[in-house]
């Protein structure tokens, strides 16, 4: 049973930490006794921290260059690079519902994320909350958890579209199922984990079982959802994409497919990178929201 | 005098996975009220264990628990408890920590203002006004520990149950704890069992000494007086001939008679 929660367990704060520790070296001493060297420290610092993924851009586009070359329809960077300019120049262009603007595809995409992804935090978090409460549920439930989660997304997208009968609410239903498992596990665990001490202190203060939730789980389990949701919309955003392949529609995912008809590979290669960035700006969100709710 | 926590016949088994721990046993101790108990015993004796019996956070397996009268069943406003490691939460200011106590004891009959006024009454008491609006973890150990104090007194317990309060402190803090401690007892007439390490806490704080036998299967092996008169200042101890004897006497049992086992 807790072997099962136990698989994701995360110490959020070691996973919040690591932005900010890479970030530490920028931020030598001030020393006071030699200004002379201060400035330059500063610059070396920077540079330190700024070369390594610099290189690794460089070599990555190097790569991409050479292969480029060598095959006869793949663009390279720089190819890419023009085509983005004018791809970018008018994202929000409307021109009846199977050509639109790049803006209006990702706006979509990130639609049908944000709802399904939104009733599965509604549905998830309170489910884990109960699952880590009581005992009785979590053996109730894990059979059920430990069966349906490893499925992978796409499988429950014919269940989808044979119970609403259509594209929409079948991904949206496909994100939904496939982004509660992190939310509703982690969220298990960090119940479960809070310190016997608090529990204490609930106990010894008598405190209704409102209070309990409001002022001891809920502070206390937290940082744990917010992993879980940051698991989650990871997984939710990975999804999507495959999901509007198969169903259409306007969305990111559906421009890929779109695109690949078109035999316009430069495209393919830029909503790749739309995809990967939207991505990583929904992790960097989480993160900051993390910080703000973590108490230490 | 009346007896306000009487224990009779208590034990206390724990289920673990190697079988059944004995850690308590045969457990008789009767508490007036305004009596001051330490409880001292090496490591690991189940001193937290029967302090927890009292508190109502650990069920006696066989025995009766009584307080005030009645039998104990889980924690009670009545008995208010100081923890090992201070346990304030720690998204809670240090007036908020307090203010959840007060609220649960206090709400139904009081007004939010004559609430607020017993939290910042409770920390003033302990000498931190100053800290009302810092996390736990702005703070040092000492002015946690006094948080957890002042939150404890602020419940207006009948009784006090303290383990270890002051157990992680330095030596400094430690006796200014102990004189500030001292000074809220006599002036709020409070019952107290604390459980401490240290013999020259026990001494100067106590009525009864109680000093437990090692485990498992620990009971009490005797039960002190201390009579030496109130107030007590720990300078003019230093050279009282009877304090002297009674530390003595404590630091016997445990050395001589309850060799610490080789661990
Ligand atoms: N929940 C538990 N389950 C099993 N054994 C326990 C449990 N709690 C305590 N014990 C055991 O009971 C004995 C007494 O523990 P207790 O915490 O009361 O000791 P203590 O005297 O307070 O020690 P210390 O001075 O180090 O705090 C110990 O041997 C401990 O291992
Ligand atoms: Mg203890």
């Amino acid at each position: 049973m807790s072997a099962i929660y136990g698989t994701l367990q995360h110490s959020p704060t070691a996973e919040e930490n690591s932005a900010p520790t890479v970030l530490q070296p920028t931020q030598p001493e001030p020393s006071v006794t030699k200004p002379a060297f201060n400035a330059r420290e500063k610059l070396g610092a920077v540079l330190r921290v700024l070369i390594p993924p610099l290189l690794g851009i460089a070599a990555f586009l190097g790569i991409w260059a050479l292969i480029a070359q060598e095959t006869s329809n793949l663009p390279g960077p720089y190819k890419t690079w023009i085509s983005a300019q004018a791809l970018f120049a008018h994202p929000f262009y409307n021109n009846g519902p199977n050509d639109q603007g790049i803006g209006w595809n990702i706006l979509y995409s990130l639609y049908r994320v944000g709802l399904g992804f939104g009733i599965a935090a509604l549905v998830g978090i309170p489910l884990g909350f109960m699952i880590g409460r009581f005992k009785f549920l979590a053996a109730m439930t894990a059979p059920i958890i430990s069966l349906l989660r490893p499925v992978s997304p796409l499988a429950w997208l014919p269940i989808g579209l044979l119970v609403f009968h259509r594209a929409e609410p079948a991904s949206i239903w496909v994100i939904f199922i496939s982004s509660i498992w992190p939310m509703v596990l982690n969220t298990a665990v960090g119940v479960r984990q809070i310190p016997q001490d608090y529990l204490n202190v609930a106990r010894v203060l008598n405190l209704s079982e409102w209070k309990i939730f409001s002022r001891i789980l809920f502070p206390a389990v937290v940082p744990h959802v917010l992993t879980g949701v940051r698991l989650s919309i990871g997984i939710a955003w990975l999804v999507i994409v495959a999901a509007e392949m198969l169903t259409g529609g306007v969305g990111i995912g559906f421009w890929v497919w779109d695109e690949w008809n078109n035999l316009n590979v430069a495209h393919i290669i830029i909503a790749i990178f739309v995809v990967g960035i939207v991505g990583l700006l929904l992790e960097q969100i989480l993160v900051l929201i993390a910080k703000r709710f973590s108490y230490e | 005098m009346e007896k306000f926590v009487q224990l009779e016949k208590v034990d206390v088994t724990f289920p673990t996975k190697k079988g059944a721990f004995h850690a308590l046993h045969n457990i008789n101790l009767n508490i007036a009220q305004g009596q001051f108990f330490t409880l001292i015993g090496h490591s690991g004796c189940g001193k937290s264990t029967l302090l927890n019996v009292v508190a109502g956070l650990q069920d006696a397996s066989s025995g009766m628990a009584l307080c005030a009268g009645r039998e104990i069943k889980g924690p009670g406003p009545e008995r208010g408890v100081v923890f090992q490691n201070h346990s304030l939460l720690p998204w809670l200011t240090c007036h908020d920590n307090i203010y959840l106590a007060v609220e649960r004891v206090f709400g139904r009959q009081e007004s939010k203002a004559r609430l607020k006024q017993r939290t910042v009454d409770a920390l003033a008491l302990v000498g931190l006004a100053h800290a009302a609006h810092k996390r736990p973890h702005e703070i040092s150990g000492g002015m946690k520990q006094r948080v957890g104090i002042a939150r404890a007194l602020a419940m207006e317990p009948k009784i006090l149950l303290m383990d270890e309060p002051f157990g992680a402190l330095d030596a400094l803090t430690r006796a200014h704890l102990q004189d500030e401690l001292m000074k809220i007892v006599a002036a709020t007439q409070s019952t107290v069992i604390m459980v401490t390490h240290d013999v020259d806490e026990a001494v100067l704080l106590s009525d009864r000494i109680v000093m437990m036998t090692n485990g498992p299967a620990a009971t009490i092996g005797e039960i002190l007086t201390v009579d030496l008169p109130q107030p007590r200042d720990r300078l003019e101890l230093a050279n009282n001939a009877h304090y002297h004897h009674l530390r003595a006497r404590v630091l016997e049992f445990l050395y001589q008679r309850q060799m610490r086992p080789a661990a």
